[in-house]
């Protein structure tokens, strides 16, 4: 007993020590430092809002549609920095997994932590903008914190597996690239669902990032979203994604376990 | 048991060669059709059931040439490396890196530094915040806190990271050549510092290729040769083993005569070499003919250790004897004798005949001869010299 609160008291050291220096490290000889972590949404927000609402007009029918367009980006964004921040980051701490015996997975929380800091800062400008475009807040949006926990919960189950198929089969980041281009426009975010054929819209929210999203835009920004349970008419198929999610997490943390192990010799 | 620190049962290593393109999908996929047989010649056997204990409270050498597996092994006490077989048990807290400096990011400052190396070490903040001026004062970095790593000079760097090595608090501690590296002061420093982990009775585990550090610190040591254990015994014996390793290469080599161990023009040169010790003396001689008119030929020798240090040797000009002149086909006997002030050990003999000038080589021989002095023990020191000890 003694010796696990030892184990894990090293492992929780060990990872603010790693994720304080990710932070100092990113930001490092730039002359604005920290306040990009705010800046980027920022500018991503006024590029979405000239886009959509002065030139494609895709979005009319939704309210605060930029508002709305920025929410499934900060997600996506999320998403995409905790996978591809993993892939190769086992590999690229080779020099310390080859001398020094620490539990691996240490370094996926710290890459995962240092992304949810950046997700959090993220948040912040789309509450603002909530607050100065007046958007309603409801009830439902208590659920978000859920949802931003399945979305944590999926990315890591992710990255654990990303991280580790990476350190055999150097192809995995290539892969994964393209994957990601490919998810980009399978998932939600650009378009409003109402746009594409029912039985479409039926596959793409089966993925439990499509689900997220529009879940976390119906409990934010607009009770007008098409959810999953709409979509269905039914509000039980939620379960779907949120078991892929589970799933995920189980095959990813054995697979990780698993190769952990032989990771000092194969990097 | 209960003494008992480290007990490593019948390990075995192997690695898996991976060739540059072996990482790829491609060659997973491609790997399924190879046969059995091939797929065995990639891979290269680092260890071959390798069994041993560690007291508690022992400073344990282990000592073999490069790529005989010692790291490995090392790794494996760490749990850096899992063996493919065996069982390796360690009782009590182990410092679970083996090198210095593990985890030192050269972009982040000394300071910064202190805190992540600290935290590698299992060490809180506010534990590193105690110690922190200690660490900066035993390394001597004041003035250099604040500055980044990568503006450290390689000595700055190693003084650091041997300021947060000695805070550990262990009950083994793995230690892989860290005497390689750093300048006398600071080597200085390591072994008052492996006397300090003596004297708490502190299990090491100590690789090195310095067979005196090795002969002083350790209380017992273990050779490895080819991935396999040769022996296990007392320092003396077990250096003496190790460095006779090398001189079995050497005198391979004596045979094929190449020319890495034999130049020169040849205008004189060197007939035969006797070298003997007895009675206390050592006495080098040396026979030298030549094959054409020769004046005033320097001849010199020099003894090296089984390790190839120079221990000694003179020559003609230093001791003020002057060859006049060498008629062709005529020959001169040159003898050396001097007290056997040397340790026990083995030594061999490089003899040099060179032109006046003291930089053309006539005739230049490696390990022309070599000699055993026998002593009643062997002192980690060069010299042995008659002590007389009294006690009143």
């Amino acid at each position: 007993m003694q010796n696990i609160r030892q184990r894990y008291k090293y492992s929780f050291i060990l990872l603010k020590q790693l994720v304080k220096s990710d932070f100092k490290l990113r930001y490092q000889g730039s002359f604005l430092g920290y306040m990009w972590s705010l800046l980027r949404p920022l500018a991503i927000f006024a590029i979405l809002y000239v886009v959509f609402t002065k030139f494609l007009k895709i979005g009319e029918g939704v309210p605060h549609y930029p508002i709305y367009l920025l929410l499934g980006i900060v997600i996506w964004n999320f998403f995409v920095e905790v996978t591809m921040g993993c892939v190769s980051v086992i590999v690229a701490k080779g020099d310390l997994i080859r001398k020094i015996n620490f539990p691996k997975y240490v370094i996926i929380l710290a890459t995962s932590i240092s992304a949810l800091i950046n997700l959090f800062l993220n948040l912040t400008i789309v509450f603002i903008f909530m607050y100065l475009n007046k958007v309603d807040v409801r009830m439902v949006a208590l659920i978000f914190p859920l949802l931003v926990l399945e979305l944590y919960v999926f990315s890591l189950a992710l990255a654990f597996f990303l991280s580790a198929a990476f350190v055999r089969f150097r192809d995995i980041s290539y892969i994964w690239e393209v994957f990601v281009q490919g998810a980009f426009y399978a998932t939600p975010i650009l378009y409003p669902l109402s746009l594409i054929p029912i039985t479409a819209a039926k596959i793409i929210m089966l993925n439990p990032l499509a689900q997220i999203i529009q879940d976390s835009r119906y409990a934010l920004v607009t009770e007008k979203t098409q959810t999953i349970a709409t979509v269905y008419n039914n509000s039980s198929a939620r379960i779907v994604p949120v078991s892929i999610v589970l799933i995920s997490l189980c095959i990813a943390s054995i697979y990780f376990r698993k190769r952990s192990k032989y990771f000092a010799e194969e990097v | 048991m209960d003494d008992v620190a480290i007990k490593v049962n019948n390990i075995s290593k192997n690695f898996h060669y991976t060739s540059g393109r072996a990482g790829t999908i491609k060659s997973a996929f491609t790997n399924v059709f190879k046969s059995k047989e091939s797929k065995n010649k990639d891979i290269q056997h680092a260890l071959k059931d390798i069994s041993f204990e560690i007291k508690k409270g022992e400073f344990y050498g282990i000592v073999g040439r490069n790529g005989s597996g010692k790291s490995t092994l090392l790794k494996m006490i760490a749990g850096i490396y899992q063996p493919n077989s065996g069982t390796i048990e360690v009782k009590g807290k182990l410092v679970p890196f083996i090198e210095l400096g593990v985890g030192f990011n050269p972009e982040l400052t000394g300071r910064e530094n202190v805190y992540l190396n600290g935290a590698l070490l299992g060490f809180t903040r506010k534990e590193v915040e105690a110690q922190y001026q200690e660490i900066v004062e035993f390394a001597e970095l004041e003035k250099f806190m604040d500055q980044q790593l990568k503006n450290y000079s390689s000595g700055m760097q190693v003084r650091l990271a041997f300021a947060m090595a000695v805070r550990a608090k262990a009950d083994i501690l793995l230690i892989d050549e860290v005497l390689a590296v750093g300048d006398a002061d600071f080597q200085r420093k390591c072994f008052e510092y492996f006397k300090q982990l003596k004297q708490k009775k502190i299990t090491v585990v100590f690789i090195s290729h310095d067979m005196n550090a090795v002969s002083e610190y350790c209380d017992r040591a273990m050779l490895v040769d080819k991935n396999e254990v040769i022996d296990i015994g007392n320092t003396n014996a077990i250096t003496q083993k190790y460095l006779r390793l090398f001189m079995d290469n050497n005198f391979k080599q004596d045979g094929a005569k190449t020319n890495q161990d034999r130049w020169g023009d040849q205008s004189i040169t060197i007939k035969n070499v006797t070298a003997k010790s007895r009675e206390g003396k050592i006495k080098i001689v040396v026979n030298v003919g030549a094959t054409q008119d020769f004046d005033h030929p320097n001849i010199g020798f020099r003894l090296r250790d089984e390790e190839g240090k120079e221990v000694t040797g003179t020559n003609t000009r230093l001791e003020g004897v002057v060859i006049s002149r060498l008629k062709k086909g005529e020959s001169t006997k040159v003898t050396w004798t001097f007290p056997a002030v040397l340790r026990d050990g083995k030594y061999s003999v490089d003899i040099a005949l060179q032109y006046p000038d003291e930089i053309t080589v006539a005739d230049w021989w490696n390990s022309a001869a070599t000699f055993v002095l026998k002593k009643s023990r062997r002192l980690p020191y060069i010299l042995d010299p008659d002590f007389t000890t009294v006690v009143d």
